[in-house]
């Protein structure tokens, strides 16, 4: 086992880890939900998913934290899971269609 | 249709990547997030908020008797005068390593870690096998690390939850009566406030080393 020690690391190891990150603590400061709540509910994902294999703590964790959120706002009916469904392949799409080098942008609202 | 290597199109980001996109998207578009805010956030915990504050504050442990005695008895009505207190930071506990203990910090649930004082936790941190591995057998985990501890010494792991927090405070390193807050705070890495190092010792570590 290589433990990386005090080696300097990123935080976010990729920018959607960031964003995903930041879109959590912008909804709790704005008063969406407790830290704690969330807390809890993370924890609660993460066990489950290490019963099904060894978490690497990166990108595992990351995927951890994203699946909470989806649901937690599919719950509390802030966001669908349709709604993000559909905007997740305008986004596919969008990358898609884009010619290289060019800034990606979803056509028109979904 | 087989790819060319001239990529026509943009490069396709992960699924995850994409799902965090369609969130974004609308979060944004409800007026529940604002970007500029996202981008905020970020810079705040990746460049401001990091192992420096719980340096300072164990560096200022050592040279000075009331302030210690207060992180040690009732640590967070200083903390937030400091400014170092909020989320993952409400309820610090601060464990002193003596000539007789040793103390380590895990989170044995998820990765519950006192963000105002060290930032965001490193990968190992959240990984299962220093968490599993922390408990069972911490002084082969502190081998790894680089830590061997004498014989006698008791190790003392301490799990962190969402309900409280613990950072270790190091031993002061001999010979540094005369150094300063700061060059003391220098000496406190990350790692040694999670319990995985020792400070570093001014004497025998060469820069570079």
């Amino acid at each position: 086992m290589i433990w990386c020690g005090d080696k300097p690391e990123p935080a976010f190891s990729e920018p959607w880890h960031a964003q995903v990150f930041a879109i959590t603590v912008a909804l709790n400061e704005a008063g969406h939900f407790e830290w704690s709540a969330w807390a809890e509910r993370f924890g609660a994902t993460f066990k489950a998913n290490g019963l099904a294999k060894e978490l690497d703590g990166g990108a595992d964790y990351f995927n951890a934290w994203l699946e909470t959120l989806e649901e937690f706002l599919a719950e509390t009916g802030i966001a669908a899971t349709g709604a993000l469904q559909q905007l997740k392949t305008a986004w596919t799409e969008a990358y898609l269609s884009t010619p290289h080098g060019q800034p990606v942008n979803l056509a028109k609202p979904v | 249709m087989p790819h060319d290597h001239d990529h026509p199109h943009s490069h396709l980001p992960s699924d995850p990547a994409l799902r965090v996109k369609a969130l974004e998207t609308l979060l944004t578009d409800k007026g529940l997030v604002d970007p500029s805010a996202l981008d905020a956030i970020i810079d705040l915990y990746q460049n401001k908020i990091g192992p420096q504050n719980g340096a300072q504050v164990v560096a200022k442990m050592w040279r000075d008797p009331s302030f210690h005695r207060q992180m040690i008895e009732d640590p967070m009505p200083t903390l937030q005068e400091m400014g170092l207190y909020g989320r993952q930071g409400e309820h610090m506990v601060f464990v002193e390593n003596t000539d007789a203990v040793h103390n380590m910090v895990v989170c044995t649930l998820c990765s519950c870690y006192p963000w105002p004082l060290l930032g965001i936790p490193p990968g190992w941190y959240k990984s299962d096998a220093y968490r599993a591995r922390a408990v069972r057998e911490p002084r082969a985990v502190l081998a790894e690390f680089g830590v061997s501890l004498p014989e006698g010494k008791k190790v003392r792991v301490w799990d962190s939850t969402a309900e409280v927090r613990y950072l270790v405070v190091p031993q002061r390193p001999a010979g540094t009566e005369g150094l300063s807050e700061d060059e003391l705070a220098a000496l406190v890495t990350r790692d040694s406030m999670i319990g995985t190092a020792l400070a570093q010792d001014p004497l025998t570590e060469e820069p570079g080393a």
